[in-house]
């Protein structure tokens, strides 16, 4: 880490499109910009492995996947410093960034940050998920960008929402094998759904989607209206057990079981950070408060893309353009006439490219007995926290996510909440009939991924620090 | 189980999963790695001693935490697999030496 600046005019942590496109945008124009990224290239999850995926047939990942590299190129050339492989731990409230990389912490202060950090699965929390051989879609399609692996055997996806017909789509074309995809898609949504239909008709997306659709409904069974699920094993998924309806109890045989309805904004550093956060209703999770310019509660720190409310990663990459022209502004470098006119275009395709949002909130949107699991699923993984004890718990008196933990270790693990929050609190919302805005969610602190404590040993040390811990 | 594309090609590397030689791509991460191989199964848990493999392969389960070159607690999915790599299955908690 030696060729980094002392201190940046910009940090962006997340090199997915809104961190790639604010980053390329911010350095272009002047200022000194470092971006920091978790993985080892850019791409974020949406465009993984784009600059070296295994997968050399261009129509198995689809052009969408490819305009990725359309991102990295003029970032590449744009002069901003990039540090892949660096996991971003903390931001201070005088944004001092926390960091570590290949065992080695650091401390990088910055004048004003931009959050690019996405989005994540919605966890999908049903008896038996946590069985090797139960993943996520997304996890699966990360295997395919990254390795070229798909898998084999008895293949079951479930669930709802646009990524797992994608990822769908994507096997069929790398000539995978699907015993079944099984819908849980609540039949009712389509009434939610309907009346946006006309602005999502109009939209970029009803074309491409329809026809992935129609193709992957030709070649593999498509199981609807399915109500309830488990995965069952000895050791990891054998059997996929369901209901249609009000149906009985079938099985299927599975090697693999693919699990998705829908992604949600990756809030935990935003939340560690002290960013102020609201309930979205609409796409069912907690949003980071932000302006039209993605600036949030905290002064200096912007957040752009899914990780600020999902939109896709074409909105993801004008929402990370408009953050970066306000950091410009904020930083001095540019006066707000600029600002707002250059934001103008960006600002249009961002609408565009919205467009139907709407039409797939209501349609994909969770049914209750999947946001609200029974009894016996563990809902934290990590600890193997059951729903049932969090109602417990409930009964006990626990009001919201924060005494959960307290009360059952619940989210105290090594994934800080991420896979249990958004079920803690819909299990607590349902159990005391309020809304999970009344329930609240985790008060996250850094650091926000684990650090040995060699590695902050290692951290460089004010005189005074030092003085404050060895005279008192 | 999961199978390579036939056409998904690139360098080569050797490896170990619990002292057995492995191969893989160097574009593999430690956990993909793993499943290539056919470990679907990377660690138990500390607390019931259940089987888990990689759930999410981004960085946010945790599940796949495994042994690597003697350290316990790695994110496999967040570490690329690299040549003569000691990779190795964890069982319940990491131990305090390693």
């Amino acid at each position: 880490m030696t060729d980094l600046k002392p201190r940046y005019d910009l940090a962006v942590i997340g090199a997915g499109p809104a961190g790639l496109a604010a980053a390329t945008l911010a350095a272009k124009r002047g200022l000194s910009t470092v971006l920091l990224d978790e993985q080892a290239a850019p791409g974020g999850q949406i465009y993984r492995a784009i600059t070296r995926s295994p997968v050399k047939n261009p129509s198995v990942l689809g052009t969408d996947y490819w305009h990725g590299a359309d991102l990295v190129g003029p970032f590449r050339d744009s002069g901003a410093d990039y540090l892949p492989g660096a996991a971003v731990w903390s931001v201070s409230r005088t944004l001092d960034i926390g960091l570590s990389r290949d065992g080695a912490a650091r401390i990088l202060p910055a004048r004003h940050v931009i959050l690019a950090t996405g989005a994540l699965e919605r966890p999908f929390a049903v008896p038996g998920w946590t069985l090797p051989g139960v993943m996520g879609a997304g996890a699966a399609q990360i295997l395919l960008k990254t390795s070229g692996l798909i898998a084999s055997g008895n293949v079951v996806m479930a669930g709802s929402g646009p990524l797992l017909w994608l990822l769908a789509w994507q096997y069929l074309r790398a000539g995978a094998r699907i015993d079944a995809i099984l819908d849980t898609t609540p039949r009712e949504n389509w009434r939610r759904a309907m009346p946006l239909l006309p602005a999502f008709a109009r939209s970029g997306y009803v074309g491409k989607g329809l026809k992935l659709l129609l193709e992957v409904r030709r070649k593999v069974k498509v199981i609807g209206n399915v109500s309830a699920l488990r995965a069952e094993g000895d050791g990891r998924v054998q059997t996929v057990v369901y209901r249609q309806g009000d149906g009985a109890e079938q099985r299927l045989p599975a090697d693999t079981l693919l699990l998705h309805h829908g992604v949600i904004p990756n809030i935990n550093l935003a939340n560690a950070i002290g960013c102020a956060q609201s309930w979205d209703e609409a796409q069912r999770c907690w949003v980071p408060d932000v302006d039209g310019w993605g600036a949030t509660s905290v002064e200096g720190v912007a957040i752009a893309g899914d990780g600020a409310g999902i939109g896709g990663a074409l909105a993801a990459e004008h929402r990370g353009r408009l953050t970066a022209l306000d950091a410009l502004h904020r930083l001095g470098a540019i006066d707000r006439a600029t600002r707002d006119r250059d934001a103008a275009p960006h600002r249009e395709a961002l609408d565009r490219a919205l467009r139907g949002r709407d039409f797939l909130d209501a349609l994909y949107r969770p049914g209750r007995e999947f946001r609200v699991p029974a009894d016996e699923t563990i809902v934290c993984r990590c600890e193997e926290v059951t729903a049932g004890q969090v109602r417990d718990a409930v009964k006990l008196g626990v009001s919201g996510p924060n005494q959960t933990k307290s009360f059952l270790r619940c989210g105290m693990g090594p994934c800080q909440g991420r896979l249990c929050g958004p079920t803690v609190v819909e299990v607590i919302a349902d159990a005391r009939g309020v809304s999970p805005a009344e329930v609240g969610y985790y008060r996250l602190r850094p650091p926000v991924k684990p650090i040995t404590l060699a590695e902050l040993a290692s951290l460089p040390k004010a005189e005074d620090e030092v003085a404050a811990v060895m005279h008192h | 189980m999961f199978q390579r594309l036939p056409d998904a090609g690139g360098e080569r590397v050797s490896f170990t999963i619990d002292g057995r030689p492995a191969e893989a791509l160097s574009v593999d991460s430690v956990a993909a790695a793993l499943i290539a191989n056919g470990v679907g199964a990377c660690r138990t848990t500390p607390v019931s001693g259940a089987p888990r493999g990689p759930y999410c392969m981004m960085g946010v389960c945790f599940d796949c935490l495994v042994t690597i070159d003697g350290t316990g607690n790695q994110q496999g999915c967040q570490i690329r697999v690299r040549p003569g790599m000691r990779v190795e299955t964890q069982n319940g908690k990491r131990e305090i030496d390693r």
